[in-house]
């Protein structure tokens, strides 16, 4: 459904130190470094998938996403999208993807939603059933019957980006691309964001991407991560292999009746010791949680037990730094 | 074509709501028109010579430039678009099936007639009633007003044509303020909205011929005040849809070539 092969972007970009000096240097002599935005990215994404396409700030993410839909010319490389290539024939490309960039608008300010919403379903001349069908599903979905009426310009932060996402899902696009779609969001919009995600993925078949930098995103929607770093792919897989092979410890932390003495397990590291709770460390590769809680009942009366995995943002973190980026 | 009938629609809504801004646009074309009124009597009686076009018919034509003032004036300009450009919010903007080009130019349109039909209708009222010679009357014949309707109407879609050039070139210049002085301080002075072009000296007057601008106001205008006799008028609309179709095809050609080479700017 989507082949990218072999993409790289490279970007011009002015440089110039401060002060009044150089600012008149650059202004006779300007200077300019390349950037690779993207090198030799590749990856395929099959119909249904979601695919988070996580990386640091500047890793490319963007990049791609503005590439793949049709925006942006790739300086080399191919991509496919529903067997077209995105720049080749822009507008029958993008009939078929729906973009979401988290910190851009795409409704008009000042006129009320619906009227946005109207002005999409002639541009892409939108059955008026199927218009009617989805705009009833998105305002349910997504919450959205109230704000329908009103100015784009008085919506706050979250019940706006509410309105972008079903602004771009109005023409029941194929691929979905989400640029920080929870960008701003309080909890409970981001938890309604995400399950209409799933929802229209699950209902549509809708094929989504998705770039953020909340790791709970990820989580709950993203089955495949494709990690990117300095515009190369780093890491491309499945997310529970990926947490296997990097979340190797694990945090149990046993509340029991009051000891004095400290009780040894092997293979753990004792994290913190007080008379009425102990809290270890647990090396996986030599041991497993059952082990250890078995050989903690043998010292003390246990009251209540938690085991904690490290959270995906110390693995994200880690790979980071494992690839140096 | 539907959805830029939209496009259309939306930008005239839109731009129908600002009436202050229209009510304040009509008192400063009062001022203006009656400032230049002022300015043009006072050489008028310094010489004795006769000029190529009278001071009523001249009075005439101040009226109307300040009656359409949105169809004639090339700094008249919408934010909004720079805005895209500047930010790269074009990016939603591309990624939609829609021609740039033919969005930007409906929008553009709309904006200048919506403006123009709130501001011209007080102005042309009020004006027809002001004492001889200083008012707006009729035109000698109802040919030169069709013929005027007609000028008007090409000279508008010209007008947009040129402003879209200002558009695209922010997309290289990244900011509007160079190409928008240059071309509206130029521009101004070939539509012969600064000096009348009639009174301009032989010379000048040829090249003014030669650009597109003087189609769009100094055409129209002086039609309707019977100062270019309907044969001229009938070969100048061949000349102004000579320029739409180069103003347009060239438009066109250029928005391709910068969006090739766009770079969305901001993240």
């Amino acid at each position: 459904m989507i082949e990218v092969k072999a993409l790289s972007k490279s970007f011009k970009v002015a440089k110039r130190d401060n002060g009044m000096f150089s600012t008149l240097k650059s202004f006779i002599n300007p200077q300019f470094t390349t950037v690779n935005a993207l090198t030799d990215v590749s990856f395929n994404i099959s119909e249904g998938e979601i695919v988070g396409y996580i990386g640091p700030n500047g890793a490319g993410k963007s990049t791609t996403i503005k590439i793949i839909s049709g925006i942006l010319l790739p300086d080399s490389g191919t991509c496919k999208i529903l067997n077209r290539i995105p720049w080749e024939n822009r507008k029958e490309h993008v009939k078929n993807i729906g973009v979401v960039f988290g910190q851009r608008s795409q409704l008009w300010w000042d006129v009320p939603v619906i009227d946005s919403f109207n002005l999409l379903k002639d541009i892409y001349s939108i059955e008026k059933q199927s218009y009617n069908e989805m705009l009833d599903l998105l305002s349910i979905s997504l919450n959205l019957t109230e704000l329908l009426k009103t100015p784009v310009r008085q919506l706050s932060l979250g019940q706006r980006m509410r309105c972008e996402i079903a602004a771009s899902l109005l023409h029941s696009p194929k691929i979905l691309f989400l640029d920080e779609p929870t960008i701003g969001l309080d909890a409970v919009s981001k938890i309604e964001v995400r399950n209409f995600i799933k929802t229209i993925n699950k209902e549509k078949k809708t094929t989504v991407i998705l770039t953020t930098h909340d790791m709970n995103d990820i989580e709950a929607l993203a089955k495949r991560i494709i990690l990117i770093g300095k515009g190369k792919v780093l890491q491309d897989g499945n997310l529970s292999q990926l947490k296997s092979k990097y979340i190797t410890r694990k945090t149990v932390c046993i509340d029991h009746n009051p000891i004095d003495t400290i009780p040894k397990i092997e293979n753990t590291e004792l994290v913190e010791f007080t008379r009425e709770r102990t809290i270890f460390d647990v090396d996986l590769s030599k041991t497993n949680v059952s082990k250890v809680i078995s050989s903690a009942s043998e010292y003390v009366e246990i009251k209540d037990i938690s085991v904690d995995s490290r959270p995906i943002e110390e693995l994200i973190v880690e790979l980071y730094k494992e690839y140096s980026i | 074509m539907k959805q830029y009938f939209s496009f259309f629609k939306m930008s005239m809504s839109k731009g129908l709501q600002y009436r202050i801004a229209a009510l304040a646009g009509v008192a400063t074309q009062f001022f203006f028109g009656f400032t230049f009124i002022m300015i043009f009597e006072a050489f008028y009686r310094s010489s004795n010579t006769p000029q190529p076009i009278s001071i009523e018919q001249l009075i005439q034509f101040v009226w109307l430039q300040q009656s359409f003032l949105l169809f004639v004036m090339l700094w008249f300009r919408d934010m909004e678009i720079f805005d895209k450009i500047t930010t790269g919010n074009i990016a939603y903007e591309l990624c939609r099936p829609t021609d740039i080009y033919s969005y930007w130019y409906a929008r553009l349109l709309a904006q200048r007639l919506s403006g123009a039909l709130l501001r011209c209708f007080p102005i042309l009222i009020i004006t027809a009633f002001l004492p001889a010679p200083y008012g707006l009357s009729f035109p000698p014949t109802i040919v030169h007003f069709i013929l005027f309707i007609i000028t008007l109407t090409l000279g508008l879609i010209i007008i947009v044509a040129i402003s879209m050039l200002i558009y695209i070139s922010v997309f290289y210049t990244l900011s509007p303020t160079g190409s928008l002085l240059i071309v509206s301080v130029l521009g101004e002075f070939l539509s012969g909205l600064i000096i009348p072009v009639p009174l301009m000296p032989p010379m000048l007057k040829k090249i003014v011929y030669f650009f597109p601008f003087r189609y769009t106001s100094d055409l129209p205008f002086r039609i309707y005040v019977g100062n270019i006799d309907i044969n001229e008028a009938t070969i100048s609309i061949f000349i102004q849809l000579a320029w739409i179709f180069i103003l347009i095809m060239f438009g066109k050609w250029w928005i391709k070539r910068a969006l090739k080479k766009v770079v969305v700017q901001g993240g």
